[in-house]
């Protein structure tokens, strides 16, 4: 505990000497936040000195080892670290599936080789990555994938269709589950492979989604070739990988349930339905939605941290992201739509006069999290995996 | 906050306690009990075997007798009962009335009670509730008058858990002449003008009318200050509170993993009703909500052990999350065994029933959220 305070103290002084003063209090614009690569600009400069300033100190990525550019620290340090990243309301230092994903993928089942090759650009933010898993044909029902990697030689050569495929048009490198073998139970023939999206025969169209932004893409593989040393795991073992991935991603978009360093919906109530003479939000029914919120949003960080703990105390991780996936999406569903409840028609601008920035923005992010219980599995395959995994519930 | 996981202690006592209430007949025996219809409820065996094992010590000082521990251990004990619905009176006389005891009472009142409590020869049962109470720890119109040098008591507490057989009675009364504040008394319960009459609630267990017809108290049956009786009680709520909550935790896994067995064995239309997904999703959602609800019930212990600035909150956190879960997991249970959830014959409804009980006890999910929001001023 006292270790924990002396890093305290040593976050706290690092975050106040380096966070730029102009991204203080932005943790809630989307432009703020950096994921890095070569071709993805950063829409404020401060944003980039930022990323550099925590990849030099390895806070980009802080719990992983130092070798691989991060600064080694525990899930506690690194919470301690991330809470006075959120005390001045700023963003992460680095965000993206590079981060999230892939870097936590490699630490598990790559090889050093891999590991070497990958995670310090992941760390300085130099190479974005995106996700190639579902396809057209294949959504909910993930492992009956068909884009296929065919040997040649040192190669695999991919033909097929990816589908959103999140910022693959500002991705340099997708990792992606392909079909290595169609002749056996679809789970047993697929295989986990890295490509660089430079590479001649990729080709990507942005969906333009009801938000209005084109977060997700179409990829399409004509030939597209890639080393046999980018495979992660072995050849027709990357179902196990993907489903660890999963797992990430699940952790990752359910995280997104959790208290933080965002608009509190208490203060926001009170500026938009107002406060009767006891200081209460003067709304019994808003008022109540936004305690519920707030209760459930508490037990919440609650279950996540206890599973963090378990797992320091050498619990096996199980079939647990499913619950956090599903949880922590449906409450930032919630959340959003009580967002817009609070603000009531203030909410509904799209562009131009008569909105507050932050108004337009709750109206994209409110569509934009719609996908929440989609993407990533969706709430009723989360539903399922409980079912059965946990719970053994008959097929 | 301490890592909310259990030390191997812990899991110790836990497993402890699951054996004791095993072996003594688990469901089975509240069952028994219930049908006896005897007003005392419970088995004075097993209460003298928890006293033998320490656990009536749990959580009191080494100098009376006690273990010690705090309300991380003390929601281990009260799961265990939760999920074996066994009845002893653990959270009222030990928890609350102890706990208030330890609290507020000067040396003389802890020494002559704490160690029989611990030893399990006396016990103590709160009286909070009175008919017009509600969840208001004030709403209380029993009135203590100055009678001499001492106090003379008047009023009727109802449903006071654990009054039956209790040897005294912990009493909240207005004093007269005061501040408008309450005052705690202390009071043997072979009192003269004090009665006791055994009620019958849905759950089976040990509750009584306390009825106090003008008693006749000494001063030194003042528990802690004269008018300063709200702010002790009102800790000694959140502890007991936050046992209870350990027993709903105890109570709604019970109860959630004999549905799922259900699932996993009944037959309809020639197939598991276990393999429909509209039962599958209800079911994985359940669990959802008692994962949830663990984690608020051993936050909110640690918090009360560690004297956290947000103890409240947890507290109010954890009895809504419970009470809600609760409430979905009984009624849930009760749905998804069909028809013969529905026979006294079934185990299934005594879970329900107690469960309503718990709902209610100490506030339901709706007062604690009401709660949660005063304290965090919105």
């Amino acid at each position: 505990m006292n270790d924990l305070s002396v890093f305290r103290e040593e976050a706290r002084a690092w975050v106040e000497g380096n966070a730029p003063e102009f991204l203080r209090g932005k943790a809630a614009d989307p432009n703020a936040w950096a994921a890095g690569g070569r071709k993805a600009p950063f829409v404020y400069p401060e944003s980039r000195d930022w990323l550099f300033a925590a990849a030099d100190r390895g806070f980009s990525v802080p719990t992983w080892p130092e070798e691989y550019g991060g600064a080694g620290l525990s899930r506690d340090e690194a919470a301690v670290l991330h809470e006075e990243i959120g005390r001045l309301a700023l963003p992460l230092p680095l965000t993206g599936f590079g981060y999230s994903m892939i870097g936590p993928t490699l630490l598990d089942h790559g090889t050093e080789g891999q590991k070497a090759e990958h995670l310090p650009k992941i760390a300085r933010g130099e190479i974005r990555w995106c996700q190639g898993y579902s396809e057209p044909n294949a959504g909910s029902d993930l492992a009956s994938l068909a884009t296929s990697a065919v040997r040649d030689g040192d190669f695999y050569v991919i033909n097929g269709q990816k589908i959103w495929t999140s910022g693959a048009d500002q991705a340099d490198w997708i990792f992606m589950l392909v079909r290595t073998n169609p002749d056996v139970k679809k789970q047993r023939g697929i295989t986990f492979i890295l490509v660089d999206m430079a590479s001649p025969g990729v080709e990507v169209r942005p969906i333009r989604l009801i938000s209005g932004a084109s977060p997700f893409c179409e990829t399409f593989f004509h030939d597209v070739r890639t080393p046999v040393h980018q495979v992660i795991g072995e050849v027709n073992g990357g179902w196990t990988v993907a489903k660890a991935l999963l797992g990430h991603e699940r952790t990752s978009i359910g995280g997104m349930g959790r208290g933080g360093a965002r608009t509190s919906l208490p203060d926001l109530a009170r500026d938009y339905v107002g406060v009767d003479e006891l200081g209460r939000i003067d709304d019994p029914a808003i008022r109540e939605r936004v305690t519920q919120c707030e209760m459930d949003a508490m037990s919440y960080g609650l279950t996540i941290r206890r599973h963090g703990d378990g797992l320091e105390a050498g619990h096996k991780p199980g079939p647990e992201s499913s619950m956090f996936k599903y949880y922590g999406t449906e409450l930032n569903m919630r959340r959003e739509e009580l967002m817009l409840s609070i603000r009531g028609p203030q909410a509904l601008g799209w562009e131009g006069e008569g909105f507050e920035p932050a108004e337009l923005t709750q109206t994209r992010n409110w569509l934009r999290s719609r996908a929440n219980s989609i993407e990533g599995g969706t709430s009723e395959i989360q539903l399922n995996i409980i079912a059965k995994r946990v719970l053994g519930l008959p097929d | 906050m301490a890592p909310l996981v259990l030390t191997a202690p812990q899991n110790m006592l836990a497993r402890t306690a699951g054996e004791l209430v095993s072996k003594h007949g688990g469901v089975d025996r509240q069952r028994r009990l219930r049908d006896e219809g005897a007003d005392l409820g419970y088995s004075p065996e097993v209460w003298a075997e928890m006293a033998d094992l320490g656990w009536l010590g749990i959580p009191f000082a080494e100098e009376h007798g006690g273990l010690g521990m705090g309300m991380a251990e003390t929601v281990l004990i009260t799961e265990a009962m939760g999920r074996g619905l066994a009845p002893e009176p653990f959270v009222s006389a030990v928890v609350f009335g102890g706990g208030l005891l330890a609290d507020a009472g000067n040396a003389e009142q802890q020494t002559a009670w704490l160690p029989p409590l611990i030893d399990g020869e006396k016990r103590l049962a709160p009286a909070l509730l009175e008919a017009g109470s509600r969840y208001g720890l004030d709403r209380v119109e029993t009135m203590a008058r100055v009678n001499g040098k001492g106090w003379s008591l008047s009023g009727e507490k109802v449903q006071v858990v654990g009054g039956v057989g209790a040897d005294g009675f912990l009493i909240a009364a207005r004093t007269e002449g005061g501040d408008d504040g309450l005052t705690l008394f202390l009071v043997p319960a072979t009192a003269d003008g004090l009665e006791v009459v055994a009620q019958r609630r849905v759950d089976s267990r040990n509750s009584a009318i306390v009825k106090l017809n003008g008693v006749s108290v000494a001063a030194g049956a003042v528990l802690g200050d004269v008018g300063g009786g709200l702010e002790p009680l009102g800790r000694a709520v959140d502890r007991a509170t936050v046992a209870v909550c350990g027993e709903m935790l105890g109570l709604m896994t019970e109860a959630f993993e004999r549905t799922v067995e259900y699932l996993k064995s009944r037959s309809q239309f020639g197939v598991l009703i276990g393999t429909f997904q509209a039962l599958k999703h209800r079911a994985a959602k359940m669990f959802i909500e008692i994962e949830l609800s663990r984690s608020a019930v051993m936050a909110a212990a640690r918090a009360l052990d560690e004297d956290s600035d947000d103890a409240e909150l947890q507290v109010s956190n954890a009895k809504a999350r419970c009470s809600d879960a609760l409430i979905l997991v009984t009624n849930e249970a009760l749905q998804m065994h069909g028809g013969i959830g529905m026979t006294d014959e079934h185990d299934i409804g005594l879970f329900m029933k107690r469960a309503r009980a718990l709902e209610f006890a100490f506030g339901d999910a709706a007062f604690h959220r009401q709660r949660f929001a005063r304290l965090r001023g919105f």
